[in-house]
């Protein structure tokens, strides 16, 4: 593999965004995911590879970092900013049709609640593991996902609920997806949320970490 | 500012000045599924059990909420306040995002409640300060509105200041309203304690309401939140914070000596009781 896939898949890994970025403190003043994912590019390593062989395995590594507690939140929140920093310069071939993404993935928070570092989280490690995101943002009510839905045909759903409370709202939009469009795949998820609850209102997947959602859509892309 | 809660015969005084006043968190079915299956079957064992334990620890007022899917909280909450103030006696503070609920649940409370909580929004302020002007409740003023969460301190002290307004045009009493600053997860955004601490500060110097917040979250994503959690309320408190949400069994030792440290607490009196209350007797 390439010097520079392997630089790549570091500075993803351990969250170097780019150059000017001070974090890590040991990269400093070094060249991060947005410098270099941009000359691998300029010497012609095929866009497919920088996604295949650097972005995604790294994503992959930081998503178990994660689940096994060596990482926390912040260290993930500046790997997926790594990551993203990387990935804008992989925007034309996708725009294009030359390099394809797994599927597209909607995701939001259900109405009435407001939390949002979750599914950033969620959604950071999925677009990392190769899917288009569309985020919809906090406090989403069901005629935004019905909206999404019905604009992006084929997407799979993830919802989020962080309070007690607002899991109701996780139910009525789970039974309105299913009602309209019954072969759309939703994952929920949050603090609050169980597997018991998830297979209660009909929902797909539930998952207590984002590498479990990971893990989950991979095997529905080989589907 | 005196803002006073109460219970059947009990009376907590919460001080602007000090000393701090702790409101337990723990009655909350937010990872605590023993709680959802009791009270699902209608037991409430398991609450007054957590309602007792956390007064041990500290609490002088509780929180209540009792939300969960499948439930009607207009029924399962006022039950709730009932149980609990037939066999416990500290002021109740009414926590669901229901006005039914609160409204229901301050109909056969007794004494005096903290409605947990009333924001910025219009939705929100026309549907509980009649409520609370009619029960007599104080209220819990959270800084967000219509506009969602702003990261700008004077921007939620302006909400604040919104929310008072409005509560003393509906004929609340001015020290009735408990203003919370709002505190969001330090591990997503490294500034978020700080607007809290300025809003706190800002809400302190220039309006001198007392002030909660529900700070156990501001440790989300992190390794040791307790001892995050401690140093959070211990900065709070030197602002101004005056009546936490918060786990007594974890926070009250940070929180009793914070008073100390401030001159609150003559003689460690209250720092010594609590310390000797947690240790096992020895003869």
């Amino acid at each position: 593999m390439s010097e520079l896939l392997t630089q790549l898949s570091y500075c993803v890994e351990f969250g170097k965004i780019d150059k000017a970025s001070p974090y890590p403190p040991n990269l400093k003043g070094q060249e991060g995911a947005d410098e270099i994912a941009r000359r691998a590019l300029d010497e012609g390593i095929k866009p497919d590879e920088i996604l295949d062989k650097a972005l995604i395995p790294a994503m992959a590594i930081v998503g178990d970092k994660f689940t096994k507690k060596i990482i926390y939140v912040p260290q993930m929140l500046m790997a997926a900013k790594a990551m993203s920093s990387a990935m804008k310069h992989l925007k034309p071939y996708f725009q294009s049709g030359e390099t394809k993404r797994k599927g597209k993935f909607i995701i939001g928070t259900v109405s009435g609640d407001l939390h949002d570092i979750g599914k950033n989280l969620v959604a950071m490690m999925i677009e990392g593991a190769g899917w288009e995101i569309i985020d919809l943002g906090v406090d989403v009510n069901t005629d935004k996902f019905l909206k999404a839905i019905n604009d992006n045909p084929g997407a799979v759903v993830g919802l989020s609920a962080l309070l007690t409370t607002t899991m109701e709202h996780m139910k009525k939009t789970v039974e309105a997806i299913k009602g309209n469009y019954s072969g759309v795949t939703t994952l929920v998820g949050g603090a609050p949320v169980t597997m018991d609850y998830c297979l209660k209102i009909g929902a797909d997947f539930y998952s207590p970490d984002p590498q479990g959602a990971v893990n989950y859509l991979n095997q529905f892309a080989l589907k | 500012m005196i803002t006073t809660l109460k219970g059947t015969n009990t009376e907590v005084n919460i001080n602007t000045a000090g000393p701090v006043v702790i409101i337990g968190e723990s009655i909350n079915p937010t990872r605590r599924k023993k709680l959802v299956t009791t009270l699902q079957e209608g037991d409430f064992s398991f609450v007054l059990e957590l309602a007792e334990s956390q007064i041990k620890a500290g609490a002088d007022v509780l929180d209540v909420n009792v939300g969960f899917p499948g439930v009607d909280d207009e029924k399962l909450l006022p039950e709730t306040v009932r149980v609990l103030q037939d066999n416990i006696d500290v002021p109740l503070c009414l926590d669901s995002p229901n006005p039914r609920a609160i409204e229901a649940a301050l109909k056969v409370a007794r004494g005096k409640c903290l409605i947990n909580s009333v924001n910025g929004e219009e939705r929100s302020l026309a549907a509980l300060l009649p409520v609370a002007k009619e029960y007599g409740a104080a209220i819990i003023g959270l800084c967000m509105d219509d506009d969602g969460i702003t990261h700008d301190p004077e921007k939620r002290l302006a909400i604040a200041e919104k929310i008072i307004e409005r509560a003393l045009k509906t004929g609340i009493n001015q020290e009735d309203v408990v203003v919370d600053p709002l505190a969001m997860a330090v591990s997503a955004d490294p500034n978020a304690c700080l607007v809290t601490l300025e809003t706190i500060r800002l809400v302190h110097t220039r309006l001198g309401h007392n002030i909660t917040q529900g700070a156990s979250n501001i440790s989300f994503g992190l390794p040791d939140r307790e001892s995050l959690n401690a140093a959070f309320m211990t900065l709070s408190i030197f602002n101004g914070l005056t009546c936490p949400i918060a786990n007594p069994e974890k926070i009250t030792a940070a929180v009793r000596a914070t008073d100390l440290v401030l001159g609150r607490d003559d003689f460690a009196v209250r720092f010594v009781e609590y310390f000797q209350s947690r240790q096992p007797i020895q003869y």
